[in-house]
């Protein structure tokens, strides 16, 4: 295995990672302010994904793809909001997962009933197409790159967002003590209304950067929302810092793991063994590194401590 | 079919109430992600229905949702209280494998428009069990032998970690003569595959042969073009069928995959099925609906002869496959399995339409490898 | 409003008629519905145990239902095939036996949920719904690519296993069998709930800190709790896998964690009869909801979200005009 082969699985790695962090900042923010439990985060990123498929499709631009998918996703999750969340807000977790356990059922199905049960067709632009070549003789799609510039855009946003403006004043407090920024004349519940979009958004937009390059269809959503609560887990919940360290662990762990666990065991077994067992384990590795994380910090690495 | 509210369309019920003679149920999958392949099979098969013009036969069609449980508890439920007389429909090999040995051990009539397990071609065989499509390597075996007639010498090969990807490379590995430049078993459902084609890159290889179905196969092929890699791809149909390929798009010009079907097959049948297919549900065949189509004129011909209850006859009859195929000439082997011809397609584009072309035969009248085992 | 000891015994009553009513008027397929419901109650009692008393949400006790489903599925394979389980020096037989089955199914699913407990009651709250629901991807995949056993095409047993004096494979003989396991949980539950053990662990939830505070150590009552819960929940599995004659990895699911707490939440959390009107709603839902419509999915996610939103504590909640526990 050569070293540049190492090199580009890594990038690959962090690439995944990144794609990951997409989708748990949104599902992290929510939680972190709100303290809801957003199983449906997973159909927000499946209706960012279609809404992008149908205007790539009627207009043929995928910039203008990518708004519909942001502002789509992002109305579904202000309609979400004000009908079902905001009745949950003191509620049980148990609650939570219920309710929005319901809205991926819908959702879902809708889908399907609007758009039908077959998977829709969605493309990386013409002029994001293709490989560059990357110093060191590394042929790498130059799409993937760009998710990679975005992901960091977004972390880098969220971060000013939240360190450096009015609003994101207001949401850290909201996650501290949420009666008294009321009492102090912030209308709390426009707010969270924002921020559920606002994370809706982001997973719409996921969503539709990702769609592109994978298959748009009716459940898309579920694989990808298991692995970004393993991320925000991992990272603690509430952290975008967390979420962006999180991810990039759970993107090299993934790909890594399914790269090098069977050339690790061919090692000591016989090759046909060793490539099954080595892809079992690698299935398994993400959530073996969660739990370990877990058992070592039970809030994950950035979390509050009780 | 029905609507969201419940509406009963016309054609859901062929020809229900009390007159009906023979009772079909079909257990196959309208809901949920891989729903796409039940929808074919159940049109498919419902249009050879209609077009026969009986009022006799009465199909009674549930959702299995791709749950084996689910789709047990509906078996019991066609054989205990619908009493069906034959039974059709399901997808999945997983799921054939929890329904059919039990269903053919209470004497209902099994034939499966879609799925062959390998363990019901060879020594868990029966005799009230007839498979109509394929057995699951035969695709992954007509590749192989595709590949060593295009000259290739050194396949890197892949599919999901589970039994039916492991028969897939094992099929593939039969046929092809030539070096494997490397063997990958992946996630079942992963999405993303820049790993993968990292290592097809970096593996020397001169050609890839994928099994990828569905979904995944889409985000595959998107994700192979899109990298720069440019070595020919090989695969079974399953990644090319009628209903994904407009999801692949440009990704999956010039594929070769394998099949037993292609719209282009020529014979009078398969021209009338593909036409009168469109004008009924506005869309183009895949290869489920043509296997779905055929299951029920196989059933339609024997019924011809005798009624399932005289199962001795029925079962000659239905051995004896005198029906026209959308497939040309059409027998079974020893086990009841299809012996036929498997063609090697390419993807081309008509108009604004993707849909497959033949190329030529990759293998002639071709039997599965198990039909020794079968002690019938 | 009714109390809540007449609606229990009004529910069972009225699990045991439908299928007798069946019976009588030889719908043997509503008498396997209904055997579907009871072991689904069933497993959904032992999370129950776990959520209702204990407040410990697992998103992860499909790993103990498919625990058990795999002990019925490798001990009636090996016996079906005549080929003993190999356990490094130890050789052991397969059987048909159901108690033989049910006696493993329990033993496997406690002693995991030991392990499984004493890493994860490390954590609370949100963490340790995600740490079960992790544990539970591991067996998941982990089943998919075990091809000894079928892998994803899982295990089909070809006859239903035995049960001394009992023929299993007449519908309400097996139903009977069921019901008597879920009757004995909910006993064994009811007794847990009034003992010291349940008194403490309902204050060990309500109030931790004052229940550590007067030297309570909710932490070994917790684990009690889990791997009680862990046990019944997989000798329903192995239950479910005689009643479909089949185990595969879709017993390990999340979406199948996440189906047993619907089916609490619709009963009503804690209560006692809670998973069994849960289940039976649900399967009634499942079942009638697939006829009337295609898009079935839809209308069941918006029942459920009705009840979410305006019953709290779930049916049981209404009847009585009481909410449940919080968890």
């Amino acid at each position: 295995m050569s070293a540049i082969l190492v090199i580009e699985q890594i990038l690959n790695g962090l690439q995944f990672g990144i794609m990951l962090f997409l989708m748990a900042a949104g599902l992290t923010l929510i939680f972190g302010v709100m303290g809801l439990i957003n199983l449906a985060h997973g159909s927000l990123y499946m209706v960012g994904a279609f809404a992008a498929a149908s205007v790539a499709g009627a207009t043929g631009s995928f910039l203008l793809a990518l708004v519909a998918a942001f502002t789509v996703a992002a109305f579904a999750g202000a309609i979400v909001e004000i009908v079902v969340i905001r009745r949950l807000y003191r509620a049980a977790h148990l609650d939570q997962v219920l309710a929005t356990f319901a809205l991926i059922l819908i959702f879902s199905e809708g889908t399907r009933w609007v758009f039908g049960s077959f998977p829709l067709f969605l493309d990386v632009p013409s002029y994001l197409s293709g490989p560059v070549t990357l110093p060191g003789g590394i042929e790498y799609p130059l799409y993937r790159l760009t998710l990679i510039g975005v992901g960091l855009l977004v972390a880098l946003g969220l971060w000013w967002l939240t360190a450096r403006t009015r609003i994101g004043i207001q949401i850290r407090a909201g996650e501290n003590d949420r009666e008294m920024i009321a009492a102090l004349g912030v209308d709390i519940s426009k707010l969270y209304t924002l921020v559920f979009a606002l994370g809706a958004a982001l997973a719409g937009l996921a969503g539709a950067l990702v769609g592109a390059i994978q298959s748009v269809q009716v459940g898309m959503g579920e694989p990808v929302l298991i692995l970004a609560f393993v991320v925000i887990v991992i990272g603690g919940i509430g952290s975008i810092k967390g979420a962006l360290i999180g991810a990039i662990l759970v993107g090299l762990t993934d790909t890594l793991g399914g790269i090098f666990l069977p050339e690790f065991l061919k090692l000591f077994m016989e090759s046909g063994a060793a490539t099954q067992t080595g892809s079992a384990l690698a299935s398994m590795a993400v959530y073996i590194l969660m739990s370990v994380v877990l058992i070592w910090r039970p809030t994950g690495l950035f979390g509050a401590r009780p | 079919m029905k609507n969201l509210f419940g509406i009963t369309t016309a054609l859901a019920l062929t020809a229900a109430g009390a007159a009906a003679d023979t009772k079909i149920g079909m257990i196959t999958t309208l809901s949920g992600g891989g729903a796409g392949l039940g929808i074919d099979v159940r049109d498919g098969f419902m249009l050879a229905i209609a077009q026969s013009g009986r009022d006799d036969i009465e199909v009674v069609i549930e959702d299995d949702q791709r749950k084996p449980d689910i789709a047990v508890q509906l078996s019991d439920k066609m054989i205990q209280s619908e009493k069906v007389d034959i039974m059709t429909g399901i997808i999945w090999s997983n799921l054939a494998m929890a329904v059919v040995p039990s269903a053919v051990n209470q004497d209902v009539f099994y034939l499966s428009p879609n799925a062959g397990p390998s363990a019901l071609a060879g020594a868990g065989c029966h005799e009230n069990y007839f498979n109509v499509a394929w057995q699951n390597d035969n695709l992954h075996e007509a590749a192989g032998a595709y590949a060593n007639g295009a000259g290739y010498s050194n396949s890197f090969i892949l599919a999901p970690n589970y039994p039916a990807g492991k028969d897939a490379l094992t099929g593939y590995k039969r046929f092809f003569e030539g070096e494997l430049a490397g063997e990958l078993y992946t996630e079942l459902g992963q999405t993303d595959y820049a790993a993968e084609i990292a290592q097809i890159r970096a593996s020397g290889a001169d050609s890839v042969f994928f099994f990828l179905p569905g979904g995944m196969g889409i985000s595959f092929l998107k994700q192979y073009s899109d990298s720069g890699v440019d070595l020919p791809v090989v695969g079974p149909a399953f990644s090319f069928d009628q209903g994904i390929l407009q999801a692949v798009g440009a990704a999956a010009l010039g594929v070769v995959n394998t099949s037993q079907w292609s719209k282009d097959i020529e014979n009078a049948t398969n021209a009338a099925f593909v036409e009168s297919f469109q004008t009924e549900y506005g869309r183009l065949p895949s290869l489920y609906a043509s296997q779905g189509f055929d299951t029920a004129n196989l059933i339609l011909s024997a019924l011809n002869i005798a009624n399932p209850d005289d199962a001795d006859t029925f079962r000659e009859a239905l051995r004896a496959a005198n029906f026209d195929s959308t497939r040309g000439d059409f027998m079974f082997g020893p086990n009841h399995h299809p012996v036929q011809t498997i063609y090697a397609r390419e993807v081309v584009q008509e108009g604004e339409i993707f849909t497959n072309k033949i190329l030529g035969t990759a293998l002639e009248n071709h039997a599965d490898a198990y039909a020794g085992d079968c002690k019938m | 409003m009714i109390r809540e000891g007449y609606i229990n015994a009004i529910v069972l009553f009225g699990f045991l008629l439908i299928p007798i009513c069946a019976l009588i008027i030889e719908e043997p397929y509503t008498i396997t519905l209904a055997t579907r419901a009871a072991v689904l109650a069933l497993a959904a009692v032992g999370l129950n145990i776990a959520l209702g008393i204990g407040g410990l949400v697992s998103l992860g006790h499909a790993v103990f239902f498919g625990l058990g489903g795999y002990a019925m599925g490798i001990l009636a394979f090996h016996a079906q095939n005549y080929i003993p389980v190999e356990l490094g020096p130890l050789t052991i037989n397969g059987t048909k036996s159901m108690p033989i089955i049910w006696l493993t199914a329990v033993l496997v699913s406690a002693f995991a949920a030991l392990i499984i407990g004493l890493l994860s009651l490390r954590t609370t709250g949100v963490y340790f719904i995600m740490i079960t629901l992790a544990f539970g991807q591991m067996f998941f995949f982990f089943s998919i690519s075990w091809s000894a056993y079928g892998g994803e095409d899982g295990l089909s047993i070809y006859v239903r296993n035995v049960f001394p004096g009992v023929n299993t494979l007449v519908p309400i003989q097996f139903f009977g069998l069921c019901f008597t396991a879920l009757c004995v949980a909910l006993f064994v539950q009811s007794r847990l709930r009034a003992s010291i053990f349940g008194l403490v662990l309902n204050s060990a939830r309500q109030t931790p800190v004052r229940a550590e505070t007067v030297g309570l150590n909710p932490m070994r009552l917790k684990l009690l709790a889990f791997v009680i819960s862990g046990a019944i929940t997989g000798l329903a599995g192995a239950l479910f896998a005689d009643l479909n004659r089949f185990v595969s990895p879709t017993m390990f699911s999340w979406q199948l964690s996440g189906e047993l707490i619907v089916l609490i939440i619709i009963g009503g959390v804690g209560r006692l009869a809670g998973p069994v009107i849960g289940s039976a709603l649900f399967v009634t839902l499942e079942h009638f909801l697939g006829e009337f419509t295609d898009f079935w999915h839809i209308w069941l996610g918006l029942i459920l979200l009705l009840i979410v939103l305006f019953a709290r504590g779930g049916i049981i909640g209404i009847l009585t005009g009481k909410d449940g526990p919080h968890v």
